[in-house]
């Protein structure tokens, strides 16, 4: 780990601690601490209601933290900003139920999607140039969308409006990418080539995936975070994590 | 890059709709002025006025569809905007009458003189320059669509509380109007007009004139809605309509990409309004009644939601039905055919006139065709 350069408070690129919300007296989220390192992908399993698509929506400014420290690339305050402006810090999120823009085409929700100003004036006087539309190009590529470029969004089936949404993530160029349930209702063949689209954006993105599925995770390799009752159960490697017995119990019931 | 703005796909619907619209602002004044009363093909005077009355309401329509019907803000409120153009041309026009009022006071409009107002007041001073009354007709509505949203936006009230307070907002306009103190006529309103710009507002060629410039400020509205709706800033705004969480999850500031689409909106309302009073003589408070508002709403759902050119065709169309019902023995069965028209269109056309239209036309050409493709990204 480098040394915090000065002015930065810690080295990390996401960084919780101590974070708790909670919502007409339930908490959601208690005393969760998280660290995540440049280039890192990491994992976050738990069962339902244990805070991971809340823990989501405190990183991204949706819901603000009761209390607790949120910091971004070690010096950037996320509790203090709205969603827009965490978006263009470089934070994508792609939601566990897809959301794509149903009455736009495939190359439109990618357009919309591109890392960009985000003005009124820039987009209503925009020009899409030709690196811009070679970028397009490429992402609707990646995911293999790229013969249906002009058909709606909605018109697609569950499993390529996911994908689509992963292709717009690419198209932000986030530092962080926020990714949940990526494999929700897809067969084990598009499982697995999922997986393998996304360990190859964690090449040179940061990524957090949360994900239901141990079949998905294992393919993915990575350390594993366990949430339950909104902090961390238990963290490392998922063989290690899978034999801890706390965590079998959660999962499987007492 | 203005024209590339207002020119960017030209497609045939827009191309026909303003080869309409200038044919219309060519011929009808011609026939109106040249040919023979008796003749087969004369426009009256009078049908030259109440259409330009329906084209006045064709651009309130395409300025709302503009904020509903793309970026899904229910205004019910849009009449007020119409008003207070209306308003600002009225009071340009007051001050044109100078001595000619009943009073004869050469300063103070007939009413203030019957209220024994002493002067003039402050809001008054400028209306007698028609260059600074036109800019009151875009600022008045337009300032205050940009407060009124800046707070609404900002707090993010959408949907129907949206919708309820826009039309407490020209609910509570109506109200300060009618008030004698506010010095904009009471219930009586602004009427009896003379001039504009020097020519007499009865004179058939000053009609005539003025037909042909709502034709072209519809043209140049349309124009300007459409630049608006197929730039980026307009699949924003789509995408702002269907997701606007997930709009603001990809960094877009809503609440501004809102607030500029609702600005320009009751600005474009401000000009139709502002059309609209030279051509049926008066303005008066039941303007910024609510119904007024909701039936702007009808016309565009029974048009076509979300394609300008269907918001500009319900409002002619509904109008025009409204003109036929209203006169003669189906007086008393208006209000019913336009609840009528509303729940027909709702339950059987849900995309209007415009929508259902296009849909049966690509069918029948769909054998020979691909599938109809969304249109191409501004080159």
């Amino acid at each position: 780990m480098n040394a915090p350069v000065p002015g930065q408070l810690t080295s990390s690129l996401l960084y919780l601690d101590g974070v708790s919300v909670s919502f007409d007296g339930f908490k959601a989220i208690r005393g969760l601490s998280l660290v995540i390192a440049p280039g890192e992908m990491r994992a976050i399993i738990g069962p339902n209601g244990a805070g991971k698509t809340t823990m989501m929506d405190i990183i991204t400014g949706k819901t603000k933290p009761d209390v607790g420290t949120v910091m971004f690339g070690g010096n950037v305050d996320l509790t203090k900003l709205d969603e827009a402006a965490i978006a263009n810090l470089g934070i994508g999120r792609k939601f566990q139920k897809p959301t794509v823009f149903d009455f736009h085409t495939i190359e439109d929700n990618i357009l919309l999607a591109l890392k960009s100003k985000r003005t009124v004036g820039k987009t209503l006087f925009w020009k899409t140039e030709e690196p811009q539309q070679k970028r397009i190009d490429d992402i609707l590529g990646i995911v293999k969308l790229a013969d249906k470029r002009d058909r709606l969004a909605g018109s697609l089936s569950h499993g390529q409006k996911q994908w689509l949404e992963i292709g717009m993530l690419l198209a932000q160029d986030p530092k962080l990418l926020l990714v949940d349930e990526p494999a929700a209702g897809m067969t084990d063949g598009e499982t697995a080539q999922t997986a393998v689209l996304l360990k190859d954006i964690a090449r040179d993105h940061s990524v957090i995936v949360v994900e239901h599925d141990m079949g998905f995770i294992r393919e993915l390799g990575v350390k594993v975070t366990v949430l339950h009752e909104g902090s961390v159960l238990a963290e490392g490697p998922l063989d290690q994590v899978s034999a801890n017995e706390r965590v079998v119990e959660v999962y499987l019931g007492r | 890059m203005i024209t590339r703005f207002l020119l960017q796909n030209m497609d045939g619907r827009a191309g026909v709709f303003l080869a309409i619209l200038f044919g219309l602002a060519l011929l009808v004044p011609l026939s109106n002025l040249l040919l023979p009363a008796g003749s087969f093909l004369h426009v009256p005077t009078s049908t030259m006025s109440l259409w330009g009355k329906y084209l006045c309401y064709a651009l309130l329509a395409i300025s709302l569809d503009l904020v509903w019907g793309y970026c899904g803000i229910l205004s019910l409120g849009h009449g007020a905007f119409f008003a207070l153009g209306g308003y600002a041309m009225g009071m340009y026009l007051m001050r044109q009458i100078g001595s000619r009022g009943v009073y004869g006071n050469p300063i103070l409009p007939d009413f203030m003189v019957f209220l024994n107002w002493p002067e003039l007041p402050w809001y008054w001073y400028g209306f007698s320059s028609f260059p600074f009354a036109m800019l009151m007709v875009l600022a008045v509505p337009g300032l205050l669509a940009f407060v009124f949203g800046w707070f609404a936006f900002r707090s993010r009230v959408t949907g129907v509380y949206l919708s309820i307070i826009t039309q407490a907002l020209t609910y509570a306009l109506l109200l300060a109007f009618f008030r004698n103190d506010m010095g904009f006529g009471g219930n009586n309103g602004l009427t009896d007009f003379k001039d504009i710009l020097g020519f007499n507002i009865q004179a058939q060629g000053t009609r005539a004139a003025l037909f042909s410039m709502t034709c072209v400020m519809l043209a140049a509205g349309f124009m300007i809605a459409r630049g608006i709706v197929v730039s980026k800033l307009g699949k924003v705004v789509i995408a702002i309509r269907d997701a606007e969480s997930r709009t603001r999850f990809l960094g877009y500031r809503v609440d501004r990409f809102k607030l500029f689409v609702f600005t320009v909106s009751a600005c474009m309302a401000g000009v139709a309004g502002a059309l609209y009073v030279p051509q049926v003589g008066i303005i008066n408070p039941s303007e910024f009644a609510p119904a007024n508002s909701i039936e702007t709403v009808i016309w565009v759902a029974v048009g076509g939601r979300g394609t300008l050119v269907g918001a500009a065709l319900g409002a002619v169309v509904v109008n025009w039905a409204k003109t036929v019902f209203t006169s003669g023995f189906m007086a008393p069965y208006w209000l019913f055919a336009l609840g009528g028209l509303f729940v027909v269109v709702t339950l059987f056309l849900p995309k209007g006139i415009l929508g259902t239209a296009e849909a049966l036309w690509a069918r029948r050409r769909k054998p020979d065709a691909a599938p109809a493709a969304e249109p191409a990204p501004a080159e």
